[in-house]
């Protein structure tokens, strides 16, 4: 088995090949070479910009998550308030099967971020190059003869090349990776209102209603005391006026 | 010799000693591979990543040379290895005009 640098090396090399294949006439190239460079450019900072917004979507859907789980905490208070203890314990297992999930989708959130990080470090070096590039196929074009000229050439467009595969790959699994975390919290999510666990499947809105009923019925029972308790004293008032 | 690696930290000029630590390295992360062992795949890969970055000398953005060692990112995982020894190859395909 061949190692990784240099399966990796063949790879890098392989794919940007093609563009060397073009250099027939060197200074037709390196403008040719640099537009294709200025256009690569902008694919990147396109797919850098997608997947910050992806990442900022998933954040929010993060939030939500944590919010169902204060939720499902509440109302397992209240409904062991009310002496539903069967009701308390369906909320908190809920809770903490979404408290577990959601553990795992932290951690992949912070390693996103640290690809993140990368991949504009990426773009930035990728810029800098293409900027190089440019100042040094001017100088190319005026100093060299055709034959010296295609040597530079290659030799500057495989830095390029290699540049581009770099960044290409980066943002290919910073996508790759967002999408895999954006499944799981949709997965998450349905886990909080439907799906995998069926004997909530029915009863989330169930659960809801009842723990609803049970704080109304709460509040009738503390109106009944307040009341009674007033009457009571009234009552006594009069007894003792009598 | 000029050492790249892939996903983000650019290019480092090393020695020959590098490279020969590299190498051994990178017969350890094939084998990691072939065993499916991906905690060892990102332990050596993690090694590899670190050797250059602490024995050698980055290049600035700005030049243009090939590197002679392409380090995969260290967080690679057993399934993007094994993309890497397939067909295609794991990086995708530069837009060509």
């Amino acid at each position: 088995m061949p190692g990784l640098m240099s399966r990796a090396s063949t790879i890098v090399k392989a794919k940007f090949s093609k563009l060397l294949d073009r250099a027939e006439d060197p200074t037709e190239t390196l403008d040719y070479s640099y537009e294709q460079q200025l256009q690569s450019l902008q694919n990147v900072k396109r797919g850098v910009a997608d997947v910050v917004t992806a990442k900022k979507r998933l954040e929010m859907q993060t939030q939500q998550l944590e919010q169902s789980v204060v939720k499902l905490e509440t109302q397992a208070r209240q409904a062991l308030g009310a002496g539903r203890e069967d009701l308390a314990r369906q909320a908190l297992e809920r809770k903490s099967a979404v408290q577990q999930q959601l553990q795992g989708l932290d951690q992949q959130v912070q390693q996103l971020e640290a690809q993140q990080e990368k991949l504009v470090s990426s773009e930035k070096q990728l810029q800098a190059k293409i900027e190089a590039f440019r100042s040094q196929k001017e100088v190319i074009k005026a100093q060299y003869s055709a034959a010296e000229a295609q040597v530079r050439i290659g030799e500057a467009a495989t830095g390029i090349g290699e540049q581009m595969a770099d960044t290409g790959l980066a943002i290919q699994r910073a996508k790759d990776k967002t999408e895999q975390m954006q499944a799981r919290a949709s997965a998450i999510d349905e886990l909080t209102t439907s799906g995998a666990l069926e004997d909530f499947t029915s009863d989330q809105t169930q659960l809801d209603r009842e723990l609803a009923q049970l704080s109304s019925q709460s509040q009738v029972d503390d109106e009944l005391t307040k009341m009674k308790a007033e009457l009571g004293a009234g009552g006594e008032k009069k007894e003792l006026e009598q | 010799m000029i050492a790249r690696l892939l996903g983000g930290d650019g290019q480092f000029r090393v020695g020959d000693d590098v490279v020969e630590a590299l190498n051994e390295l990178d017969a350890q992360g094939a084998q990691a591979v072939e065993a499916g062992d991906e905690e060892n795949l990102h332990r050596v890969l993690g090694l590899m990543a670190k050797t250059v970055r602490e024995r050698g000398e980055p290049l600035a953005d700005d030049d243009l040379s090939p590197s002679d060692l392409i380090i995969p990112p260290d967080d690679l995982s057993l399934e993007e290895a094994k993309e890497l020894f397939s067909g295609d190859g794991l990086i995708p395909d530069l837009p060509v005009g």
